[in-house]
């Protein structure tokens, strides 16, 4: 389709005003990707991810896919950030320079990537030497192009899409649960609870660092012993959890 | 526009998602880095749906699903990263060791061994069965 | 029923009693002793009415091909000369007594029922031996003696001298069954046949290319299972085994099947008369030797079983003359005298408590205590001694008859020298032989000191059979003309000249032991010595047992005792020590092979443990160590896994690239 298109184009770096825009927004989208994943400060990492997502929703309007575009901004800017930074902020991370930031695999990380990226890079460029886009037409990703493909040719995944997204949400619900509210409590519950029942209830901590060791791991002696000299911290956590 | 700069662009977004996958310690930036790596598959959907002028335009509406999946997807990653921060007290990735082998499960059916040579096969199978809570009680140490 | 019928049920019903007695040993215990006596009883009779049908006269053959083995065939066969049926007579003779004899010699043995299963197997397999014309089948029959003998001889394997004789008489004949095999089928080889009637026709035909190499290895068969010299010190501590074992399998039946086997094959033999010498030099060397061992002896049993070696080697004295019809005249009487000889044994040594003669010769009255084993005792000492009329006098003349011949020249089946072997070295044996026979009766039965204990009267089943096997004793030489048509049709009847000699030795013997004997108990000081049963009222097996077992406590050897007033002591003089051990064969053996073969295997086990189990356990360890570093992979890090999958995944994306452009360009 776009060998038509290649007789009347300019050479390879000849480029256009929409090419050196891409490549502009291009420059600052990496760069502010490259900080997330190097950044010592976990929140400005989140923060910088959003100029990396900003940056990617540019240029797909450069693209002429606009609806994707304010797509983009919606969900991932508008949602997926937030409950990134929901999720640092009730995990406790810290503010400011955290050293260990990065594990120790580091170095296996940088080789594969750049590996990676050198092979990929050089593959994508060896196959597309001679492509172009041609960016003249109607606008590919209009809001009534996109309506249209969408309810007329999608309708089913869009529909499924609706059931994952319901499936996803009451699965987060279960996992963020803490199980101890309705009889839906497992063996380990009831156990637990036998267990604080007849200790002869030396204080609500007691309870409270009961419940601070739920887990899959709670029937190992060695660990309980060490849950409930870490069990001062946490069930303030937990407290706090609960307000 | 050449194709080459979308899908560079896309290429070069992806590995950096892969290094902070592999090199972030905290579970939140690693999905952040997973983000980005969806990100830079959306870039490259896209290009190639505008390139091809496709009909169906399959390229757009699976970046459309896309970003859906990684709504959800996002969701439940933190729903269960809250859920090791509960139980172990730290979300980092590097804690999380159950399936190491560490050296305490190793060395217990050694030693029944080095002790009575010619009673280890009878005895090997009920040793490492024995060791096994033990290995994971030690393991729970490590990781706890 | 046809007398093929007849044949072939004699070897079977023992063996069907055997069968039976195993099986229902312990869950029908009345039944036991039926089992064990009537079989063997109907075989014996079946065997009478077989020999008496066959008459001496042409063989019956009869056969059927056993197995198509592709060569030479194994047939089951059956050849019934005068040989055979006698024989067989023999051995079903002597079977019942045994058997009876058994059931209260055992009576409360707990493992009688096994002892009478396995003296019934052992029975059926020396009528199979006897009665088949396939040496395959022989074989079969010898080889079942052979493990049959290891398992009775151990009877009593609470003691270990029961277990070291068991084992030492089982390896010592198999030593000598591995050349006798090779024989067997250099023999098929050279003939194309196992069948005997076939070797024979083939060897009048002068159709063996190594007559010599051939009788030889089967020789060799023959010397360990009628222990011959040099494979007989087997049997003087087989004597361990209970008394009923002793006289069935090491008088009557099995030392004699080799001599047996010899007399079956002698055309074989003859072929050579290198091996005649052989057989001749070997049948000197062990009549002489044994008959020294003999008189210095102490436990009654050995004396009688190294009579039975220089008996045995009386007969194939005869056979190296090559004179077969002497050699089975006298495995005939011997037989009947040799069981008489040992069931009074076990009768004498139950009521005197002991096995030691030097005990016995410290108890007086013995002799009024047991009349029928005195009385039948001393007649079977008599034949032994080749004293007219006894039955011994005969055969033994009919021995030194051919011998005699065959050095003068008037026989030619064997080389001169062969005869003039035997001659001297049986006269000489016949000295021995009477001056222990004298020995063992006057220390037994003419001992002087305390009254021997009284235990009531012994058993009618032991005391019956004597009289039975006493008969022929007595009145078997009679038959000698009579035998004369039923063997090769040479005269069994004595010469003049022999006889004088041969009993003039005897006389000499028995009388020189007389005085010597007299004037040793004359001697002052004679020291108490014993070595007696600690339950002396006790059933007779269990008699033996506790004396067998007393007697190296007592002793400090199993076969001699230090007593002053014995006069074989005098009689050997020097040689009295060497006597008492045999001659130290038995520790030549042991220096020549024991020794080596224990090291041998001390290195083996070494080498097993040091060498090759290093290299087991070094590739245990190896994998051990394999997997301990293969583990250190496992750390658990998600990130690291990933890592290293993406690397990998990453080199292999490459490579494919890398070569499928440098195979699309090529």
């Amino acid at each position: 389709m776009t060998l038509a298109a290649t007789a009347g184009h300019p050479g390879f770096l000849s480029p256009t005003g929409v090419e050196i825009a891409f490549l502009l927004v291009g420059l600052a989208t990496l760069g502010a990707a490259l900080i997330t994943v190097t950044t010592k400060q976990l929140v400005h990492a989140a923060l910088w991810l959003v100029v990396a997502l900003g940056g990617i929703a540019v240029e797909y309007l450069l693209l002429t896919a606009e609806f994707i575009a304010w797509v983009q901004v919606l969900i991932y800017v508008g949602s997926i950030v937030v409950l990134l930074l929901f999720g640092l902020m009730l995990t406790r991370a810290p503010i400011g320079r955290s050293p260990d930031a990065d594990s120790g695999n580091r170095w296996i990380a940088l080789g594969v990537a750049v590996a990676s990226a050198a092979a990929l890079v050089w593959v994508v460029v060896d196959a597309f030497r001679t492509t172009w886009i041609d960016l003249d037409g109607p606008a590919q990703g209009s809001t009534k192009a996109s309506g249209e493909f969408l309810f007329r040719h999608w309708v089913l995944p869009f529909e499924a899409l609706s059931v994952l997204l319901l499936a996803a949400l009451v699965g987060a619900i279960v996992l963020s649960r803490k199980g101890d509210e309705d009889g839906k409590g497992d063996e380990d519950d009831r156990a637990r609870k036998g267990r604080e029942d007849r200790k002869a209830r030396p204080g609500t901590q007691g309870t409270h660092a009961g419940q601070g060791t739920q887990g899959t791991h709670a029937d190992q002696g060695t660990h309980a012993d060490q849950g409930t000299q870490g069990g001062q911290a946490r069930p303030a956590a937990n407290r706090e959890d609960q307000s | 526009m050449h194709l080459a700069y979308p899908a560079v662009l896309a290429v070069l977004l992806f590995c950096t998602g892969l290094y902070g996958v592999l090199a972030r310690r905290n579970a939140i930036l690693v999905l952040m880095s997973v983000e980005l790596m969806l990100n830079a598959v959306n870039l490259n959907l896209v290009a190639f749906d505008v390139w091809l002028r496709d009909a169906l335009h399959a390229g757009q509406a699976l970046t459309l699903f896309t970003i859906a999946i990684a709504a959800a997807e996002i969701g439940i990653g933190l729903a269960i990263v809250l859920a090791v921060y509960r139980n172990r007290g730290s979300s980092d990735v590097d804690r999380l060791r159950d399936t190491a082998e560490t050296d305490a499960a190793e060395t217990l059916p050694d030693a029944d061994a080095d002790a009575d040579a010619d009673a280890d096969a009878a005895r090997g199978t009920t040793a490492d069965q024995a060791t096994a809570p033990a290995g994971k009680a030690k393991k729970a140490e490590a990781t706890a | 029923m046809t007398t093929t019928t007849l044949a072939a049920l004699v070897p079977l019903l023992p063996f069907l009693g055997a069968a039976a007695g195993l099986l229902l040993g312990r869950t029908a215990p009345g039944f036991v002793r039926p089992l064990a006596v009537l079989p063997t009883l109907a075989a014996a009779l079946l065997a009478v009415v077989v020999a008496v049908r066959q008459g001496g006269g042409r063989p019956i053959d009869a056969a059927t091909q056993l197995t198509p083995t592709g060569s030479v065939p194994i047939d089951l066969a059956l050849h019934l000369d005068g040989f055979a049926v006698l024989v067989a007579v023999l051995v079903g003779l002597v079977a019942t007594c045994v058997q009876v004899y058994s059931t209260a010699y055992l009576k409360n043995d707990a493992r009688y029922p096994s002892y009478a299963a396995l003296v019934s197997l052992f029975t059926s397999a020396m009528l199979l031996v006897v009665y088949s014309g396939d040496l395959m089948v022989l074989l079969i029959g010898w080889e079942i003696m052979g493990i049959c003998s290891y398992f009775l001889v151990g009877h009593y394997w609470e003691t270990p001298e029961a277990r070291a004789a068991s084992l030492k008489a089982f390896l010592v004949t198999k030593l000598g069954d591995v050349p006798f095999l090779i024989g067997l089928f250099a023999l098929a080889v050279d003939t194309g046949t196992f069948r005997i009637t076939g070797i024979l026709a083939a060897v009048t035909n002068g159709g063996l290319d190594h007559p010599t190499l051939t009788a030889l290895l089967l020789l060799a068969g023959v010397a360990g299972k009628s222990a011959q010299f040099p494979l007989h010190t087997w049997l003087p501590d087989a004597m361990a085994g209970p008394t009923p074992v002793s006289a069935l399998i090491h008088a009557a039946t099995m030392v004699a099947a080799g001599i047996y086997f010899v007399a079956r094959l002698l055309p074989v033999f003859a072929a050579s008369g290198a091996a005649l010498v052989v057989l001749a030099v070997m049948a000197a060397v062990t009549m002489t030797g044994s008959g020294l061992a003999a008189l210095a002896q102490d436990d009654i049993k050995r004396v009688l079983a190294y009579s039975t070696i220089g008996q045995l080697g009386y007969m194939s004295g005869a056979l190296a003359v090559g004179d077969r019809g002497a050699a089975v005249f006298h495995l005939l009487s011997h037989g009947a005298f040799k069981a008489v000889l040992f069931l009074a044994a076990g009768v004498v040594i139950h009521a005197a408590g002991t096995n030691s003669l030097a005990a016995m010769s410290r108890m007086g009255g013995l002799a009024k205590r047991i009349p029928d084993a005195y009385w039948t005792m001393t007649v079977a000492l008599l034949a032994l001694a080749a004293i007219p009329p006894f039955a011994g006098f005969f055969s033994k003349e009919a021995v030194l008859v051919a011998a005699e011949h065959t050095a003068l020249g008037h026989r030619d089946v064997a080389p001169a020298a062969a005869g003039w072997t035997i001659l001297v070295a049986g006269l000489a044996a016949a000295v021995l032989t009477a001056a222990y026979a004298t020995r063992l009766w006057l220390l037994a039965f003419r001992g002087r000191g305390p009254q021997a204990p009284d235990h009531g009267r012994q058993p009618v089943a032991m005391t019956s059979v004597l009289w039975v096997l006493a008969v022929p004793t007595i009145t078997f030489g009679l038959t000698a003309g009579a035998l004369t048509g039923w063997f090769d049709g040479h005269s069994l009847t004595p010469s003049l000249t022999t006889a004088v000699l041969s009993t003039g030795a005897g006389l000499v013997g028995g009388l020189v032991t007389y005085g010597t004997w007299r004037h040793t108990t004359a001697r002052a000081g004679r020291p108490p010595v014993g070595a007696v049963a600690a339950h002396p009222g006790a059933e007779p097996a269990l008699v033996e047992a506790e004396a067998i077992a007393s007697h190296t406590a007592a002793y400090g050897t199993i076969a001699g005792a230090p007593d002053p007033s014995d006069p074989g002591r005098l009689l050997l003089g020097p040689l009295h020590r060497h006597a008492v051990t045999g001659f130290h064969l038995d520790a030549l053996y042991t220096a020549l092979f024991v020794r080596p073969v224990q090291a041998a295997a001390r290195l083996v086990r070494f080498l097993d443990r040091e060498v090759v189990d290093t290299y087991v356990r070094g590739s245990g360890s190896i994998a051990r160590g394999l997997g301990t570093a293969v583990r250190r992979t496992q750390t658990g890090n998600v990130q690291t896994y990933l890592g290293a999958l993406l690397a990998g995944t990453l080199v292999l994306a490459i490579a494919a690239v890398v070569l499928a452009n440098v195979y699309a360009g090529a």
